[in-house]
């Protein structure tokens, strides 16, 4: 293969926004060290701006698709699509901590560098055509996060947080790992194109079975990132341990891109076996949407609640995975990005309640809010119906589409009890609704001021999305449509 | 090739990875079951050398300093995380760390 050794412009233009996102993260560590101890001040507008430029870098990238670096990355429309939801979710994050994190006087440069090394993680898995890539990228996001749930460092329930994470996460990579290494044995590649070609072709000798069992062994990794059940019981404690704004994006990010990443691998590397990967998820699937939407009802501690609402939806996205189409991986990308903005929006609410030692994050806390504080009740609720799937929000519109595209493939059954077990769903956030309007106000309610101005522009940004996807869903769907089949 | 057959290095693999599975979920102590996270990494590297040797490329071994980093890397933030929960809970028992439930 004669190939030159250096890249191209072409090439490190579509790494340029993981390049924007270390190279702001190093800056950010280097003044943190050259500022001292003492004068530690708030860097957020500097990786808010590192994060925009991100996104222009993603947009300019999106226009000259292709590989890059010996097909080690492919940036195509899939690829970009989830680098926006990755990068939206981190603007949302950071809008959200910087308050969060004077009040726990943990201000510090290191926090947003992490984020934003967390974030070149994901952003390296969306768009990750080699298993290599896809272990490194899947690491550097991990160990990030990992560091930011213990952010508060002599918080116990912190600690705790990041201990179960990282335990339990390290265990799951080793599984995808050991996946990893078998489907290098048995093709003798980890390029996912030629693992394609490999498996397809029928004198290559590839025992279908030993490909599934690897297959099986990197899902379990997978399936541990998207909170999958039965990988599903570390979620609720980790979400709870951590801080709120870590919280918020741990349940979008991370899963968006582990999401992105499982798409690719399974619908370009393994369609020869794609009939035994459709049991396996249609049973994950039908299983986390259950016990995420029953675990919930039983919980009163808010960011609990949130944690099983997110493995609840993680199992209608695993619908459309189930789907196994063009249409299913369509209505997955856009239920991802329209999750990522309800489901932050909700958590940037937490993130303005909490206090240390998880102070007002109890149902209860929030009784009352609608006379306190009409405007917050009201965005609140706007996220929680858009959860529910109520129309005219990007909840809605998310769900129909992957109920259809579960439908038009065939999966009536798991279709209806997916549909029956989000009814059940309705009942926990309407439950905090009613808390919110229909009780009288408690002592917490007079000690909490409205919401700082980054929590204010998260709750409006987040809104507005949740209504656009909700009103005008087309610009997205259209570009997701166009870039599933990509994947295929 | 001659000398040792490419399968007994997959058993060898095989059973250190299960060895570190299993103590992963039986040891009790942290620092026990970080170990174990290792065993399982390190069973992951000899399978892919071994696989690299008998397809005589170079991917396999490259990725093993991809993941010999990476584990380096992880343990680094391990074990600070466990140093701050010792520190705050003086104890490294797994079954003690559990305030985080309903």
């Amino acid at each position: 293969m004669e190939t030159s050794f250096l890249p191209t412009a072409a090439e490190y233009l579509r790494l340029l926004p993981e390049t924007i996102l270390i190279v702001s993260g190093t800056i950010l560590m280097i003044l943190e060290g050259l500022a001292g101890p003492r004068n530690r001040k708030n860097l957020s507008p500097l990786a808010i701006a590192a994060i925009l430029a991100a996104m222009a870098a993603t947009v300019a990238a999106a226009g000259n698709p292709g590989p890059a670096f010996n097909n080690m990355i492919l940036a195509d429309g899939f690829g970009a699509f989830f680098r926006m939801v990755v990068l939206s979710a981190g603007l949302l994050a950071v809008l959200c901590s910087s308050s969060y994190l004077t009040r726990e006087k943990a201000d510090s440069g290191e926090y947003y560098a992490l984020l934003l090394y967390s974030m070149t993680g994901q952003c390296l898995l969306s768009t990750a055509n080699e298993l290599i890539m896809v272990f490194i990228g899947l690491e550097i996001s991990s160990i990030a996060t990992y560091i930011l749930a213990g952010y508060l460092r002599d918080d116990a329930r912190n600690n705790e947080s990041a201990l179960k994470y990282f335990l339990l996460g390290s265990f799951a990579t080793a599984f995808l790992l050991y996946g990893v290494a078998w489907i290098y044995g048995i093709t003798g590649s980890t390029n996912l194109e030629e693992i394609r070609r490999t498996l397809l072709n029928p004198e290559s000798g590839a025992s279908p079975l030993l490909t599934g069992v690897a297959a099986a062994l990197m899902f379990i990794g997978f399936a541990f990132k998207i909170s999958a059940v039965p990988f599903q019981v570390w979620a609720p404690d980790v979400y709870q341990g951590a801080p709120a704004p870590v919280s918020a994006f741990m349940s979008a990010g991370p899963k968006a891109a582990a999401f992105a990443v499982m798409l690719r691998v399974y619908l370009t590397a393994f369609p020869s076996i794609g009939d035994g990967w459709q049991t396996m998820i249609w049973l994950t699937a039908l299983g986390t949407m259950i016990v995420g939407n029953f675990a919930a009802l039983t919980q009163s501690n808010l960011k609990r609640i949130l944690a099983y609402s997110s493995i609840a939806h993680a199992g209608y996205v695993l619908v459309a995975v189930t789907a196994y189409s063009d249409t299913g991986t369509a209505a997955a990308m856009f239920y991802l990005a329209a999750y990522a903005f309800m489901n932050i929006g909700a958590f940037a609410v937490v993130s303005h309640f909490s206090r240390t030692g998880e102070k007002y994050v109890e149902l209860n806390d929030l009784a009352g809010l609608a006379q306190k504080q009409p405007t917050t009740a009201a965005l609140f609720s706007l996220f929680l119906f858009s959860l529910i799937g109520v129309p005219l929000t990007g909840g809605f519109f998310g769900k129909f589409y992957i109920f259809k595209a579960a439908i038009d493939s065939g999966l009536i059954g798991l279709t209806v009890l997916g549909l029956l077990s989000s009814a059940v769903a309705a009942f926990y956030y309407l439950r905090i609704i009613v808390v919110m309007y229909f009780h009288e106000p408690g002592d917490t309610m007079d000690t909490i001021t409205s919401p700082a101005p980054g929590i204010q522009i998260a709750l409006w940004t987040s809104a507005l999305a949740t209504l656009l996807l909700g009103v005008f869903p087309s610009f997205v769907l259209d570009y997701a449509t166009t870039s599933a089949v990509l994947v295929r | 090739m001659n000398g040792v057959p490419l399968s007994w290095y997959l058993i060898l693999s095989a059973i250190l990875f299960a060895l570190g599975a299993a103590g992963f979920m039986i040891r009790k102590n942290m620092i026990t079951v970080f170990m174990c996270i290792e065993l399982m990494l390190n069973a992951v590297n000899l399978s892919f050398v071994a696989f690299s040797r008998h397809f005589k490329t170079i991917d396999g071994q490259i990725f093993t300093f991809f993941v010999m980093v990476v584990a380096a890397a992880e343990a680094a933030v391990g074990l600070a995380i466990i140093l701050t929960v010792f520190r705050n809970r003086s104890t490294l028992q797994v079954d003690d760390i559990d305030s985080l439930r309903l």
